[in-house]
């Protein structure tokens, strides 16, 4: 019973959202509307018990590990004064909310974002070191593609960009598109598998 | 003999007048709309065109909009069942041209969606060759499926960290559990935790989107029972961290620095934080298997990890590591699919060296 209830609610949900893809009726798109809003409503209890997962995490490791605590008491204040200042004070343009968000968290993401450029340059590093002949043809071509897309490129050889061009729009381009042929069907196949319950791994009760 | 220049003149006075005025229901839609388009002789000097609307059994027409220059217009104020006519008239300076009264129409919803007819037929074509494999699967002991290393890996990857006595971290990704991706991860998160389970190794799986983490604990609780050993599972196993896509590789790279897991699995929908984390674990000397549908991702995937499961393998790993035949079944259907969509694409290419355009069939509404 544990596995059948959900097997049959993915089933009959499954078809029916299937179904109104097809079918523009107004009844169809309150349809689709209405689920909509149960998604936002499972979601709205999903967070509680994300938050109290977090918290439940954090406090463990106030409790139980010194060099940590530092790190998690800032995430539960952080969170708590957050959530206290939201609610007590209002999110809307100018308010305490938003100037903490858009101070703080903002910049902080695009430190991360920034971080990005060392990271590549690393992983660019090992990347192209020519130590097999696959890796040879993508230092290769790299190097290409660089030359090409820069303004010393045309000076070097006058076709150099257009010979970049077509390894972007050639070569490449159809492998990505190969490997987005698979994906697509491949998602097409993981739906129908759990609509029709052939897969039952989220279940936990294997194939 | 008729001078070019007559011609030019006659031109620009011919009349700006709407011809070919054609009223109609919208096609494909859910009611309310009616489309109207029409042609001109001549758009000089033209200010552009306003429309005129008449409700039967009323007498009177009444300006509902203006169309400027162009020559089609979509009514959606219309009342669905309501009887309608229409004119449309040019304006050009003081002057004024009127259109033919069009005929009677009127608006209304559509139970099927014509322009996605394709789709449609595409889902029936796949589902027969999915029903007919897996039938197939149920007949044969053995179907062939080729070695895919990373998921070869997996066992090996548990068994390290097991050896080592540190945790495995498992990265569903950055995607919500609408993303086919997800779903795919949390079939991986399955398999994984069954082994996880039975080494007894510690898990850390950590989610981004609050239901994601709700579907990836039961997963992992449920594998934990399946194998009878739901005394080793923990809740701390599978932890939710944020929203906030920096704020989630920050908070993976903070346990991949604190915690060291011996093995990393990214497996998922993955964006700009794929190479911060991947990278990180790197540095740490963890063995990594990653995996993600995002096209743009996989090379940092690639030069990152020790294993890559590129785009379709990601789906397939659940029937790969099960090796269920019912699972593996399905594998062929995909092959035989993407078979037929390579053939669709050769006709297609083939047709249109003798000029007929067959990329019409595949367009989507």
């Amino acid at each position: 019973m544990r596995q059948r209830i959900p097997l049959f609610i993915c089933l009959t949900m499954g078809i029916l959202m299937t179904a109104q893809f097809f079918i523009p009726h107004p009844l169809s798109i309150g349809f689709n509307s209405v689920i909509n809003k149960w998604v936002v409503i499972l979601s709205a209890f999903a967070l509680v018990l994300g938050i109290g997962n977090l918290i439940n995490h954090h406090i463990n490791i106030i409790k139980r590990k010194k060099l940590e605590r530092f790190y998690s008491l800032v995430t539960i204040i952080s969170m708590g004064a957050m959530a206290f200042i939201g609610i007590f004070f209002g999110i809307d343009p100018g308010s305490l909310y938003q100037k903490l968000f858009l101070n703080i968290l903002t910049p902080l993401g695009a430190t991360m974002f920034a971080l990005l450029a060392y990271y590549m340059a690393s992983a660019a590093y090992r990347a192209f070191r020519a130590r097999s002949i696959e890796a040879t043809i993508l230092l290769l071509s790299a190097f290409v593609v660089m030359l090409g897309f820069i303004p010393i490129g045309q000076y070097l050889h006058p076709h150099l960009p257009q010979f970049a061009e077509w390894i972007m729009r050639v070569p490449n381009l159809a492998s990505q598109r190969g490997i987005l042929f698979g994906v697509a069907f491949g998602s097409i196949a993981t739906a129908l598998k759990i609509i029709l319950g052939i897969e039952r791994s989220w279940l936990g009760g294997g194939g | 003999m008729i001078r070019i220049d007559s011609v030019i003149w006659l031109f620009i006075f011919l009349s700006p007048r709407p011809e070919f005025f054609v009223a109609k229901d919208r096609p494909n839609d859910a009611g309310g709309c009616i489309i109207l388009s029409w042609e001109f002789l001549s758009d000089s000097g033209l200010d552009g065109y306003l429309i005129f609307r008449k409700t039967l059994p009323d007498t009177t027409f009444k300006k509902i909009g203006f169309a400027g220059n162009l020559t089609s217009y979509e009514d959606n104020t219309t009342r669905d069942g309501a009887k309608y006519v229409y004119k449309v008239v040019a304006i050009r300076g003081e002057k004024v041209y009127f259109s033919e009264t069009s005929s009677v129409v009127s608006s209304s919803p559509q139970i099927f969606h014509f322009g996605r007819i394709n789709i449609l037929i595409a889902i029936v074509v796949f589902t027969a060759l999915l029903l007919y494999f897996l039938k197939k699967a149920k007949e044969r002991d053995k179907i062939f499926i080729r070695k895919i290393a990373g998921l070869d890996a997996v066992e090996e990857a548990i068994g390290r960290a097991t050896e080592m006595g540190r945790p495995i971290l498992y990265v569903p990704g950055l995607g919500d559990i609408d993303y086919p991706a997800t779903i795919a991860s949390m079939n991986i998160l399955g398999e994984v935790a069954k082994r996880v389970a039975n080494y007894d190794t510690p898990l850390i799986a950590v989610n981004c989107y609050p239901v994601v983490f709700t579907v990836a604990r039961e997963v992992v609780q449920q594998a934990f029972l399946s194998q009878g050993k739901i005394e080793r599972f923990k809740e701390d196993y599978v932890r939710y961290l944020t929203e906030s896509q920096f704020g989630y590789a920050g908070a993976i790279n903070g346990i991949i620095l604190r915690e060291r897991p011996a093995t990393n699995f990214f497996i998922g929908p993955f964006f700009a934080e794929s190479l911060l984390i991947a990278e990180t674990g790197n540095q740490t000397g963890a063995f990594q298997i990653a995996g993600t549908d995002q096209v743009l991702q996989l090379p940092f995937f690639v030069t990152s990890c020790d294993y890559t499961l590129l785009g379709e393998e990601v789906y397939a790993a659940s029937a790969y590591l099960s090796r269920a035949p019912l699972l593996v079944g399905s594998l062929k259907a995909q092959d035989w699919g993407k078979i037929l969509v390579l053939v669709i694409l050769i006709v297609i290419t083939v047709a249109s060296f003798f000029k007929f355009n067959l990329l019409a069939i595949l367009k989507v509404e």
